[in-house]
């Protein structure tokens, strides 16, 4: 985590890793849409990649699960390719790659290939996209055996990460990006602390990342968040604090599958109190996940029936204020945190 | 993938065959009455309650597999379909270890975890998904060509899955990015129980061109001029290193799974007159033509029997994978009859 400057965008991070990975490792090629320079993918995150590296930076066709499943090819014979999904609500015309290819090639063929690959997919709102360019799909990809799910959040540094998925990780990994948080800066800790807040991370493959107020000596609200709702989470618990005395710990998972629940609980034994959000529709989602494994695993830490804020159940709209009404905000999160 | 280091010719069809010195069509022969005689004691096995779920013979289809992929050499890759045990037979010539997948044996090909739809054995491979591995062969083509291996890979598909979408996707990538693929498009003239004539609209030849991708096409189930066929074919992908999109027209003789064939009488009477076995048997002597047939019939045999006594999976086999058994002893006494015969 102290690799990268605390001043690093997330974008910076992701870009800077990929070059850095590219340079190093011949195997390691980009495959998308639009990605060549000047233009550099529609987020910019491939920017300088193809003029750097122009024999490993294949600009396809619009097929997301022809070149999903490419790529997992090249991945069986050796290669390491990173994907890029333009807009995550895409990743779905893949979904049967996902499904019956990539996440089955290992144990189906008795551990006989492997498919080390990573796919990055921008989810998220907030931009005024609409329905089709905004969504969080992720939910609908939790609990493939043999996927793994990670997603970095500010609180994380997003280009560790992502060496991580592709370098380390044997089995094929979806990386969740957020869209919003490409311009964001990577909060680092120092010594336990980011700034006035108090920060403490497992030693995983992938961190969680917990922060709080007070130096983990007691807490009122356990609050898990991911990706981009993590800001949003960090917010409400600035809000609560100040406003009304609460601490609320927000607990930050990069790897929502496999998922760690250590870290929940361990906060749940201060707090009693458990609040999951998500930027994705609820049902059937992480926070159902969540909660349903704190239930199973540590229902006795429980004080309160736990709670779930994420978007309401309708597409995302494209006028701000339809957007801002479905979306889980921060008054949302303030809420259900009291 | 790692494998071990002397690994012969175990990935190598074609080095297998060319040190056979017997001649061409008794070797043709001998291969595709293996794939017979092991897929219609499989439907027996099936018969009796001895196998359970489902399989798709390849009965009628022989010749393809044959004239194909005798011209496969080490490294080489092949995607399969559902009806793999003829392309899988010549491949890897382990009819055991097929039998033993089938019978669900933690020897089989892969454990028991996939079924014959879903096998790895070195670079060969199937899916049970129509159409949907065209894009990791296609990428799996790819990479031989950014490594400079000089390794090509063919996917056989069915009539039917030239209605799947996602082949047209990898179709376009193959030939955009000129990848050694030759994808062979066995037409038997029937998905499932649909006729080709209410599966598909316009011709299969020019669905390859449309691509710039070369394509022909061979309407036969003669495996000598198959043979001779696709030794052009795939020398020209390898050596240009470029895709070419080839159907066979052909005809499938038994069910599509099991007890599932409601094809009109008439038409299987007509096609059985070609099928690629009669023909291939009047190439040799009756002598010849016995000696081979008591050889592949021990064989399967030997193979029934050994999967017999194969343990199931346990627990433990969730997650731990048996190494690879050694090739039959029997086997290699076998060949060693066909050397002399
Ligand atoms: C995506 C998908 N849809 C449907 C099926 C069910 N199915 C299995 S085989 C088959 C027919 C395939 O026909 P064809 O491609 O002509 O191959 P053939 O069986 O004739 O060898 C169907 C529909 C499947 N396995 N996969
Ligand atoms: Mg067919």
């Amino acid at each position: 985590m102290s690799s990268t400057p605390a001043t690093t965008t997330v974008l910076k991070s992701l870009n800077g890793a990929m070059h850095s990975m590219m340079e190093a490792d011949e195997r390691v090629l980009l495959i998308g849409e639009d990605l060549l320079d000047p233009y550099g993918g529609a987020f910019k995150v491939a920017r300088g990649l193809s003029e750097r590296f122009p024999e490993r930076v294949l600009t396809t066709p619009i097929s997301e699960a022809g070149f999903v499943g490419v790529a997992a090819g090249m991945a069986m014979r050796g290669m390491r390719p990173i994907v890029e999904i333009m807009f995550g609500d895409f990743l779905m015309l893949a979904a049967d790659q996902l499904l019956n290819h990539i996440s089955k090639y290992r144990w189906m063929y008795n551990d006989q290939v492997h498919v080390p690959m990573v796919i990055r997919a921008p989810m998220g709102a907030r931009r005024g996209y609409g329905p089709t360019h905004s969504q969080s799909v992720e939910k609908h990809i939790l609990g493939m055996p043999g996927l793994h799910v990670v997603a970095p959040s500010v609180l994380h540094d997003a280009g560790a990460l992502l060496r991580a998925a592709l370098l380390d990780d044997l089995s094929p990994v979806v990386f969740v990006e957020n869209k919003l948080m490409y311009a964001r800066r990577q909060l680092s800790a120092e010594g336990g602390r980011i700034g006035e807040l108090y920060a403490r991370s497992s030693s995983d493959r992938y961190p969680t990342t917990t922060v709080s107020w007070e130096p983990f000596d007691h807490a009122d609200v356990t609050l898990v968040a991911y990706g981009g709702m993590v800001e949003i989470a960090m917010e409400a618990a600035e809000t609560l604090f100040f406003d009304e005395e609460l601490v609320v710990e927000v607990v930050a998972p990069s790897s929502l599958q496999p998922l760690d629940l250590q870290p929940v609980l361990d906060s749940l034994q201060r707090s009693g109190k458990l609040v999951v959000c998500e930027e994705g529709t609820a049902g059937a989602g992480f926070g159902a996940e969540v909660i349903s494994r704190v239930s199973a695993e540590g229902f006795s830490l429980l004080k309160a029936a736990p709670k779930r804020v994420a978007a309401r159940d309708y597409p995302i709209a494209n006028t701000r204020s339809l957007e801002d009404m479905i979306l889980p905000q921060v008054a949302d999160l303030v809420r259900a945190c009291r | 993938m790692s494998q071990p280091a002397d690994r012969g010719d175990i990935a190598n069809p074609r080095a297998r065959f060319e040190r056979d010195g017997r001649p061409l069509r008794t070797k043709l022969f001998e291969q595709m009455m293996l794939i017979r005689r092991f897929e219609e004691r499989l439907l027996e096995l099936f018969g009796e309650g001895e196998l359970f779920g489902t399989t798709h013979c390849y009965i009628g289809q022989e010749a393809d597999a044959v004239g194909v992929i005798n011209h496969l050499q080490d490294g080489d890759i092949i995607f399969s379909n559902h009806r793999c045990h003829g392309h899988f037979l010549v491949y890897g010539d382990r009819p055991e270890l097929l039998m033993a997948e089938l019978m669900g044996r933690v020897t089989g090909v892969v454990g028991g975890r996939g079924g014959s739809q879903h096998i790895c054995f070195e670079n060969f491979y199937t899916n049970g998904i129509q159409g949907g591995f065209m894009p990791t062969v296609t990428g799996m083509a790819l990479a031989e060509k950014m490594k400079g291996s000089g390794n090509i890979a063919v996917a056989f598909i069915g009539d039917g899955t030239l209605g799947q979408g996602v082949l047209y996707e990898a179709l376009n990538m193959a030939s955009l990015w000129s990848v050694p693929l030759l994808v062979v498009v066995e037409n038997n003239r029937w998905a499932q129980s649909t006729p080709v004539e209410r599966e598909l609209a316009g011709d299969m030849v020019t669905r390859g061109r449309a691509f710039g991708i070369d394509a022909g096409e061979i309407d036969s189930t003669d495996a000598e001029a198959l043979y001779g066929h696709f030794g052009e074919i795939i020398a020209k992908v390898r050596n240009e290193q470029r895709p070419h999109f080839e159907v066979i027209h052909t005809y499938r003789l038994c069910h599509h799974s099991k007890s599932d064939d409601m094809r009109p009488e008439d038409e299987i009477e007509r096609f059985r007159k070609n099928e690629p076995l009669i023909g291939a048997r009047a190439w040799l002597t009756d002598d010849e033509a016995r000696a081979i047939e008591a050889r592949v019939e021990a064989r399967v045999e030997a193979a029934v029997r050994w999967s017999r006594e194969q343990p199931f999976p346990t627990p433990r086999h969730l997650d731990e994978r048996v190494a690879r058994p050694a090739p039959m002893a029997f086997e290699a006494s076998a060949t060693d009859a066909g050397e002399d015969a």
